[in-house]
């Protein structure tokens, strides 16, 4: 058995798990978070993707043992309270979901791929960076759409609170 | 139509749930006590079981129970059946053989559920699933539908002889052979459907809950049609009389066909509930959905076309093999036959056809409907024939297709099929303006100077969809009837509540159909609430296959709310003492024509609830039913035109452009239709390319992980250009035609019709794969 003990969405949680447990099972099963999903058990369909320490990770290649001491988002602390995040209303606004059982996943790899790309996405990127997210149901087109929205928003209110604290300074 | 009425692109209601990790898929389900199981599956394809042996099993940590085959049979749980009859060409029933929910005397495939495991935990469970002990005596096994018929193949099932579960025909033989007599050209050729499986993202899940105190049962499944679940459990498997089960299909996840079937795994997790005291939770792996999910596709065609001098088609002649696994799933009967056949003449004027089609048996999955189910099938041979025939003749893929155009409707095609509207030429004139399809050649050779292959392909596709007059699937067989059933409750204050038989596993139901009661009733669609997935809430419904969502179940909102606007009619009426005819119903508010007189629609529905004063002899309430039975089937079509390039060093194809111009009739919402094309499309062009089950010659499932079976990705494909033409349907009130499984109908024919013409080859067998490509550009070089 394993003692964990980890920060999920802002709460410190923790306990003693199978060591066996994975990162996945224990945010579903012990912290009660199905947000978070299982699509394959061969970590390639990416439904299962949270953010460790910034950066996203497909849980079911984690153990639970593993992330202890992290800092965990997933996809149920990605908004900003009642106000959803950026990726989220460009997920809904582009209809870039249908079953929704990919989308946790996809949500949080997109909001990841935007980090990672301060410059800016384009189709093939974004097409090449979803490599590790299957979605059976929207043939990636508008999902696709939403992540480059997506980018687009972001930059430009980091463009607008950039400049609003240059003006300040 | 309003900002949120009929064909308004309103964002879906349904997503704040799923886009905040809120949805509620049955894996997410917990109930007080719940524990977990796991199955003991075969390794053998084919084997008789000697001996299982529990007891190791049983001695395990956390172990609750271990049941098999012989307790299940003891306790009278039926076997599962396939609800669709079909008879032979001689008369004969078709030869089903028994499916028992576990296997107790004989396996025949590998992941036939032999034995379940309860524990306390899902690991605990796996555990103890491997420590039972099995004896089997294994036998000689078969996965290809050929040679399963051939004498001496393994017996897969005594009740079929040779493995044949019909032999069917359809058509007329002897007008089809005099077609063929006095044509000019023949054209001939043998047409693989590669075996596909659906790979819904939600893998199958099934919560069984057996409450003593009530003698009641509860079943959380990943269905799509959770009534027909509850019907079939109750009336064949003898799990419990209807009314001592409910059955919930809460959110699900994608389904693809592959969760209308009822699968052992529900039968057999209520059934240990009750045997354990304990509620039972079943959720599969990647690797079970691979093993045990209904398989789709897997025939083996020859076709052949006659053609008269000025290459009009006389006559259409195909055999066809279709493989339908180990057991008869629940409606693998009618994909090859009525769901296939019946779509023989595509969108062509075909004076003769004829079809037989011999349903197999072997050692592998079950095969049933996978998206689309029979109609990719049909379009695949009529779509390659065509091409081909038109690259023989020396003239145009569209030209051809233009000659034989059905252009008059109704049209009685030779396959009971009456196509009752349609625009085929409007569809193709579209997708090739969209394609640039004059700039082809243009590219091709732009293409060629970089070293690089360029192909364009047409697909024309027809579907039946809808599906269908309940009397007329009766008569060929079907033990169901295919209506759907819808209630809408108007609340005291007017808000609304639509229960409804069909089912929501991404269609975005509860987003269109609330745009319906908005357009009909002026009401937002904040106000209205969609119902669905519980048979204890849900008067019973007929679920969500065939694209029948928006043709019938929305149809039967439609009537429900005739009713209801009826009745509000006649209460505003009253209350403004005008006259009953003389009341609209708009922008929320029931109004006296012409005037500026009106009753806000709240206060209509308070009035019938508080009933203070109402039209002499009314009773109170504002709450309507409707069951509606369509007159026919409708009939989606239109035109798919792929652009692939071929890297001739690599044989790799890459999609270039996939243009889709879809004739769906009226649209309800443009922007969730346009998603069901992608989708569709994406996983036709996966078919295409990419997707394909393989069993080795033992009948173990080589591609049974992501590892092996190769999904479509982003980066396989190209953003779509998807547009549409409309002739609605006459066949219902709202002229829907459907439009779930166009995508996965036209697009593969469309891809191979591309890569044949850029690599010059008659032929290749999907999926074609890069190795397939190249291998085929050697051949030819040879030549
Ligand atoms: S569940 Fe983690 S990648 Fe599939
Ligand atoms: S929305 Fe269903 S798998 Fe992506």
């Amino acid at each position: 058995m394993s003692e964990v003990s980890l920060v999920v969405n802002g709460r410190r949680v923790g306990g003693t798990v199978e060591d066996r447990t994975l990162l996945v099972h224990f945010l579903r099963e012990h912290v009660g978070l199905t947000g978070t999903h299982v699509g394959c058990d061969t970590s390639q369909c990416g439904a299962c993707v949270v953010h460790v320490d910034g950066k996203a990770v497909k849980s079911c290649t984690m153990l639970a043992a593993q992330a202890s001491g992290s800092t965990v988002v997933t996809i149920e602390g990605l908004a900003d309270g009642a106000e959803l995040h950026p990726v989220q209303a460009a997920f809904k606004e582009h209809h870039g979901l249908q079953c929704g059982f990919c989308t946790p996943g996809m949500i949080m790899t997109a909001t990841d791929m935007i980090r990672r790309h301060p410059e800016g996405l384009d189709e093939a990127t974004v097409r090449e960076e979803l490599e590790g997210n299957i979605c059976r149901c929207t043939g990636y087109h508008n999902i696709v759409k939403a992540i480059l929205a997506a980018s687009k928003t972001m930059a430009r209110s980091k463009g607008k609170a950039a400049s609003k604290a240059k003006k300040a300074a | 139509m309003g900002i949120e009425g009929v064909g308004a692109r309103v964002a879906r209601k349904e997503d704040k749930r799923f886009i905040t990790g809120a949805g509620r898929y049955v894996d997410d389900m917990v109930v007080p006590g719940m524990k977990h199981a796991a199955f003991v599956r075969s390794p053998y394809a084919h084997a008789q079981i000697k001996k299982i042996d529990v007891k190791a099993a049983q001695a395990m940590p956390g172990v609750i129970g271990v049941l098999t085959g012989k307790e299940i049979k003891a306790d009278g749980i039926g076997n599962l059946i396939c609800g669709w009859m079909i008879h032979s060409k001689d008369g004969t029933p078709m030869k089903m053989g028994a499916w028992s929910p576990l296997a107790f005397d004989k396996v025949r495939y590998v992941g036939d559920a032999v034995a379940i495991v309860v524990a306390d935990t899902k690991g605990q469970a796996r555990d103890a699933a491997e420590a039972v002990e099995v004896t089997y005596k294994e036998l000689k096994s078969v996965t290809d539908a050929s040679k399963a018929m051939n004498k001496g193949a393994p017996q897969i099932h005594p009740e079929a002889e040779n493995n044949l579960i019909f032999d069917w025909d359809i058509g007329n033989a002897d007008e089809t052979e005099a077609a063929f007599k006095k044509a000019a050209h023949v054209v001939e050729m043998d047409i693989v459907n590669n075996r596909l499986v659906p790979n819904a993202m939600e893998p199958r899940a099934a919560l069984g809950h057996y409450d003593k105190a009530e003698d009641h049962y509860t079943c959380w499944t990943t269905s799509q049609n959770p009534h027909v679940a509850r019907l079939v459990m109750s009336a064949f498997y003898n799990v419990a009389p209807e009314n001592k089960l409910r059955v919930i299909a809460p959110d699900v996840g994608g389904g693809f066909g592959s969760k209308i079937y009822i699968y052992p795994e529900e039968i057999v997790c209520l059934w240990a509930s009750k045997k354990t005291g304990v509620p039972v939770k079943w959720v599969a792996d990647r690797t079970e959905s691979f093993l045990t999910d209904a398989h789709g596709r897997d025939h083996h065609s020859h076709c052949a076309m006659a053609f008269d001098k000025d290459y009009k088609i006389l006559g259409f002649k195909v055999e066809t093999k279709a493989n339908l696994g180990a057991y008869m799933s629940l409606f693998s009967s009618a994909t090859p036959t009525y769901l296939y056949a019946t779509l023989l003449s595509g969108q062509y004027d075909i004076p003769a056809i004829h079809a037989n089609v011999k349903a197999i048996y072997t050692n592998t999955a079950p095969v049933d409907a996978y998206r689309g189910a029979g109609r990719p099938e049909a379009a695949f041979n009529v779509e390659r024939m065509l091409e081909v025939s038109a690259r023989k003749f020396g003239i145009s893929p569209a030209e051809l297709r233009r000659r034989n155009f059905i252009t008059s409707f109704p049209h009685q095609t030779p396959v009971i099929m009456n196509y009752d509207a349609g625009d085929f030429g409007a569809s193709l004139d579209a997708a090739m303006k969209a394609a640039d399809y004059d700039g082809f050649e243009k590219r091709r050779q732009k293409a060629k100077k970089a070293g690089k292959l360029r192909g364009i392909g047409f697909s024309c596709y027809i579907e039946a969809c809808g599906i269908a007059p309940s009397a007329a699937v009766g008569s060929l067989g079907s033990g169901v009837g295919l209506w759907e059933s819808a209630e809408v409750r108007v609340n005291a204050v007017g808000t609304i509540e639509v229960l409804t038989g069909s089912h929501s596993h991404g269609q975005g139901h509860e987003t269109t159909f609330a745009q319906l009661v908005a357009q009909r009733l002026g009401v937002p669609i904040d106000q209205v609430s969609i119902v669905h997935g519980d048979t204890d809430k849900v008067q019973m419904g007929m679920g969500t296959y065939g694209s029948r969502s928006g043709a019938v179940g929305m149809s039967a909102l439609s009537k429900a709310l005739d009713k209801v606007e009826a009745k509000a009619r006649k209460i505003a009426a009253h209350l403004m003492e005008a006259d009953e005819s003389d009341i609209v119903i708009e922008n929320g508010a029931c109004k006296v024509a012409g005037t500026d007189k009106n009753v806000p629609w709240f206060q209509v529905a308070l009035a019938a609830y508080t009933a203070h004063n109402l039209p002499g002899g009314m009773e109170p309430g504002l709450k309507e039913t409707a069951f509606y039975d369509p007159a026919n089937f409708t009939f989606p079509a239109g035109c798919y035109i792929c652009e692939v390039e071929v890297d001739p060093e690599t044989g790799q194809t890459q999609v270039i452009q996939f243009v889709a111009a879809d004739d769906f009739g009226n649209i309800i919402n443009p922007m969730i239709v346009e998603g069901q094309v992608h989708g569709g499309v994406a996983q036709g062009i996966g078919q295409a390319l990419l997707e394909g089950a393989h069993y080795d010659d033992s009948g173990q499932l080589l591609t049974a992980s992501y590892m092996d079976y190769t999904m479509p990705r982003a980066d396989d494909l190209p953003s779509f250009q998807v547009s549409t033409t409309s002739t609605p349907s006459p066949s219902n009130p709202l002229g829907l035609k459907g439009c779930g499984e166009a995508g996965a109908i036209g697009s593969p024919p469309a891809v191979i019709n591309a890569i044949t013409d850029a690599i010059g080859t008659e032929d290749i067998t999907m999926p074609a794969t890069p190795q397939k490509v190249w291998a085929a550009l050697r051949a030819s070089a040879r030549n």
